[in-house]
């Protein structure tokens, strides 16, 4: 029988401030679960610890809340044992580049093949508003005392800079993009990275939905808002990776670096970066244990009857005198 | 006959000293003699001091002794420290190049540590330099030989017609055992034997090294005095093993299932993760090869993060560290604790605080084991007392992780990481796995991970095992693991979580909480690896006549309150015997049976207890001329 979107939604109370950005983002993730058919039990949410955290319970899969910057860590070790499964880590911008900075480089040059979804709204939602590594340099957000004294981290360039091999934006406005940009990320055999725009009405009163979407820029001819949002597929920009040369790899990250940098005026979404070349974390397990993937950790016997299967005479027998 | 004796060997790290004391080892253990060697070393990887003493025994032993029968130095600061180590009628052999070194040649030393050896020296009317140093040892009965180790490389390269030997420092080790062999007259074969072992993997090293090592033992043979010393080879003792301390854990986590290891590299926990990669294809009983998963992580957050994400998946999972990375594991260990995921954590102490001493022995995290975490919840804390002890224990902490289902923090050191050992090989028939209430199929769409149930424990789901979705939260969280702050939920999950302590303590055995040793009016508790030590000791008070009774706690946490009271209701004196200085064993007893230990015997310079020491401090105790608190010092 066909999941629908509703078969994945759980029946927890949702506590996020209305017109909260993260809404627009739980409906993508379900919406996406569902156009893949994925099994619910062969699928888990990881989350971190902010506002973003609470994903987890609102979504009937496999839910696992971490802890603040440490969502990585737990998600890798379950889609290492287990590589059936279909994991999906989410966290907030304090979360993924702040507190677990150090995490989200050391995934990258894992590859590990899942997905990761930074809600992005430039603030610490959770502790009431304090700067996240992405609010700019020099902005005052409401509940800042005084403006931001340290520079933005450019979380698609630090990604590519990390070695992750998808690297992609998202609005949490556009509902369907965003699921579009999902299901690319899941499909994709590698580690994948979208940094989704997830705008908090509560606390950041400078990267707000109208100012998205143009509301303060009118058009002189048409009278219309002109929108700061721009999607990369209607653009001729190519971010695939085609082949195994170094000249083009490096054009590629540069191109992407470059693009993820457009702020203000003109604000891209879509897929920036993509590379199925560089070897996945399965691969090279599988270089050193050749029968990982049919035979991974969790699917392991370990005893039978009580009684353990793991033979080590041979290593005794090395040790004998 | 000699039935026990202690042979030293020092050198700059990197010079090889290991491999000489292997060989030594080897040798002896073929011999059927019993071997405990110890290792110790800067936190350096070249250059700085590194000795390792081969203590050797026609019976059972367990621990290193206060001093040596025989000391090889090619280096002079081995001379420099450790000339008073050497016993009255022992023998050094030494490099006699180094005759005229004087203590300022010496760059490695400390201050402290030059200042008092001049002192010394200069109270003895000696030069203070090597030769001084060694007048000294002549005048206390020892022989001492000394050889060119240079002129050896000169005289085989010239033999064998291979120039580049000539210059083959690096070969000083093999010359130096090689010397000590003949010298005691051992057969040669058992010395090309063992270095054909060690060097299995390049014949034409282990070529080059047994023509070096026959030519210094040839030497040896002819030019050196008959010693004192005749060791006779006699049968070795079935299913005998030789094994470095770490391969208890090692094994015991191959046995027992566990698949899945992360860590973050941390003296002197690093060996084992190694072991577990080195050998990460396992082979299984009637099925296909199985594999352990060993991930070297960015840091212990990472390492405890990936090992608990791995548990959830129904896999026995596991990381190995030490102090300074152990606590920073405690927030997720709080995760685990309420989440009742098993774990766990393979604790290879050393000596704090900070990075302390970061290559030396030490006892002195086991409050932190105890008290480490956020806010109150159940953990099983449990120390193993020896390499053997260590291997079966290691299966049953994954047994207690599965069916408690919480995190268990099992205690080691860097004392039994880098001891040497003979032992009996280790019995995988009398391991078994118990996983508990995990479960392998759920029939029914009504699952809930936190229900109540009469024991507190749940029946535990997986990811990926259909019917069995959860959810987790460092939250306080409901019985399908949703976030709830109801105060009467939490009052229930507390109570489910905290209500293991007391179960645990029902449950396991009391063998395997508490082992009582020996009896006597004068009782020693400790815990973890002074049990080595402390039964050499009892073994020597018992030749003379005296008993005294031994209690070694295996349980740390929860505590065995009631059972320690009765284990030691016989004994009217109690000494706390541990390598930490405060006593943390001691104040866990205070707490516990709201009675003070009588003295406490303590050691924390990071060098293990010799049973020589603890004998002497325990014959004062008896003959009740002790302090309350003995302080051990010895070791280099
Ligand atoms: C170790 C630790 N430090 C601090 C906190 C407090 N804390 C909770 S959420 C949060 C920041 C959340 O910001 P972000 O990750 O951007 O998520 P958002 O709420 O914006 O979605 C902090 C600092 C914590 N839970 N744990
Ligand atoms: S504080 Fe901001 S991010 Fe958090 S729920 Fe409210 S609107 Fe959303
Ligand atoms: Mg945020």
């Amino acid at each position: 029988m066909a999941l629908k979107v509703g078969d994945y939604k759980t029946d927890v109370h949702n506590d996020w401030c209305p017109g909260c950005g993260d809404f627009g983002i739980v409906n993508a993730i379900q919406m996406a679960l569902a156009e893949m058919e994925i099994p619910r039990h062969q699928s888990a949410i990881f989350s971190g610890i902010g506002c973003s955290g609470k994903t987890s319970h609102f979504i009937n899969v496999f839910g696992v809340h971490t802890l603040h910057g440490r969502v990585l860590p737990f998600a890798q070790g379950a889609k290492i044992s287990n590589p059936n499964l279909e994991i999906i880590a989410v966290g907030g911008d304090g979360d993924g580049l702040g507190i677990g900075a150090g995490h989200f480089v050391a995934a990258g040059r894992r590859n590990v093949n899942m997905t990761y979804i930074i809600f992005d709204n430039a603030v610490y939602g959770l502790t009431k508003g304090q700067a996240s590594p992405t609010l700019k340099l020099g902005e005052k957000t409401k509940s800042l005392p005084t403006p931001n004294t340290n520079y933005d981290v450019n979380p698609i360039g630090l990604a590519i800079a990390s070695g992750f091999t998808f690297a992609a934006r998202g609005y949490s406005y556009d509902v369907r993009q965003l699921k579009n940009l999902i299901i690319a990320a899941v499909r994709h055999k590698g580690l994948a990275f979208l940094d989704v725009l997830q705008p908090c009405p509560t606390y950041n009163d400078i990267n707000t939905k109208d100012w998205f979407s143009g509301e303060d820029r009118i058009d002189e001819t048409t009278k219309k808002p002109m929108p700061r949002i721009y999607k990369l597929e209607d653009t001729d920009y190519d971010p695939v990776v085609h082949y195994s040369d170094e000249t083009e790899l490096n054009q590629k990250k540069t191109q992407a670096i470059v693009k993820s940098l457009e702020w203000d005026s003109k604000i891209p979404t879509g897929i920036f970066y993509k590379n199925e070349l560089i070897t996945p974390y399965t691969r090279r397990l599988t270089d050193k244990i050749p029968n990982y993937v049919e035979n991974p950790s969790a699917l392991q016997n370990i005893s039978k009857n009580n009684v353990p299967i793991t033979k080590i005479n041979q290593i005794l027998d090395s040790y004998k005198v | 006959m000699v039935s026990d004796f202690t042979w030293m060997i020092g050198g700059p790290q990197g010079s090889g000293v290991e491999t000489a004391a292997n060989i030594f080892s080897q040798v002896f253990s073929k011999m059927g003699y019993q071997i405990f060697g110890k290792r110790e070393y800067y936190s350096n990887i070249k250059g700085e001091h590194s000795y390792f003493a081969v203590r050797i025994s026609d019976k059972k032993i367990r621990s290193s002794v206060k001093g040596t029968n025989m000391l090889i130095a090619f280096d002079a600061e081995t001379i420099f420290r450790h000339v008073d180590d050497v016993l009255e009628n022992g023998i050094i052999i030494y490099d006699s190049t180094l005759e005229n070194m004087k203590i300022s040649d010496v760059i490695t030393f400390e201050n402290d540590f030059k200042d008092r050896l001049e002192n010394i020296l200069k109270s003895k009317n000696k030069e203070s330099n090597v030769k001084g140093m060694l007048e000294l040892a002549s005048e206390n009965g020892v022989t001492i030989h000394s050889v060119s180790f240079r002129s050896l490389l000169t005289e085989l390269s010239e033999k064998l017609e291979n120039p580049r030997i000539k210059n083959m420092s690096r070969m000083f080790n093999v010359l130096g055992v090689s010397l000590s062999l003949g010298l005691l007259m051992i057969p040669s074969e058992k010395l090309t034997e063992s270095i054909n072992s060690i060097f299995s993997k390049k014949k034409s090293i282990a070529d080059m090294n047994v023509s070096a090592a026959n030519f210094a033992y040839n030497y040896a043979a002819a030019k050196f005095d008959e010693p004192n010393f005749k060791f006779k080879a006699k049968e070795i003792e079935e299913n005998t093993l030789l094994v470095q301390g770490y391969y208890g854990t090692s094994l015991g986590k191959i046995i027992a299932g566990c698949r899945f290891q992360s860590y973050y590299p941390i003296t002197p926990a690093t060996d084992e993760s190694n072991f577990l990669e080195t050998n990460e294809i396992l082979e299984i009983n009637e099925d296909r090869p199985g594999s352990t998963l060993v991930i070297q992580t960015e840091d212990e957050i990472s390492a405890i993060g990936m090992a608990i994400g791995s548990s959830l998946t129904g896999v026995r999972s596991a990381t190995c560290t030490s102090g300074p990375g152990f606590v920073l594991m405690a927030e997720c260990l709080s995760w685990a604790g309420i989440n009742e995921v098993p774990v766990v954590i393979t604790f290879y102490q050393r000596s704090g605080p900070s990075t302390g001493l970061p290559t030396r022995h030490g006892q002195d995290d086991l409050l932190c084991a105890i008290n480490s975490g956020v806010g109150e919840f159940p953990r099983i804390v449990y120390a193993s007392g020896n390499v053997s002890d260590s291997f079966y224990d290691t299966t049953q902490v994954f047994n207690y992780a599965d069916i408690f289902q919480i995190p268990v923090i099992h205690m080691l050191d860097k004392f039994i990481a880098s001891s040497v050992t003979t032992c009996q090989r280790f019995d995988e028939t009398k391991v078994n796995i118990d996983r508990g209430k995990l479960l392998d199929e759920i029939p029914s769409d009504n699952y809930r991970r936190f229900a109540h149930t009469e024991d507190g424990i749940s029946p535990r789901s997986k990811l990926g095992l259909e019917n069995g979705i959860f959810w987790n939260t460092g939250d306080e969280s409901d019985i399908q693991g949703h976030i709830s702050e109801d105060p009467v939920n939490r009052i229930q999950m507390m109570d489910k979580r905290q209500s293991r302590l007391d179960y645990i303590l029902e449950k396991i055995p009391e063998s395997e909480q508490i082992v009582k040793h020996s009896e006597g009016d004068f009782c020693i508790v400790s815990w973890g690896s002074t049990q080595g030590p402390i039964l050499d000791t009892i073994e020597m008070l018992k030749n003379e006549g005296i008993n005294i009774g031994f209690v070694e706690i295996k349980l740390l946490h929860p505590f065995p309150k009631e059972l320690l009271k009765k284990s030691l209701s016989n004994s009217k004196t109690i000494i706390d015997i541990e390598a930490n200085y405060t006593g943390q064993l001691g104040s866990l007893i205070r707490q516990n049976l709201e009675k003070d230990p009588n003295y406490y015997i303590l050691k924390f310079t990071g060098r293990p207890m010799t049973c020589t020491e603890l004998y002497d401090t325990l014959k004062k105790i008896i003959n009740n001329n002790a302090e309350k608190r003995e302080v051990l010092t010895y070791g280099a």
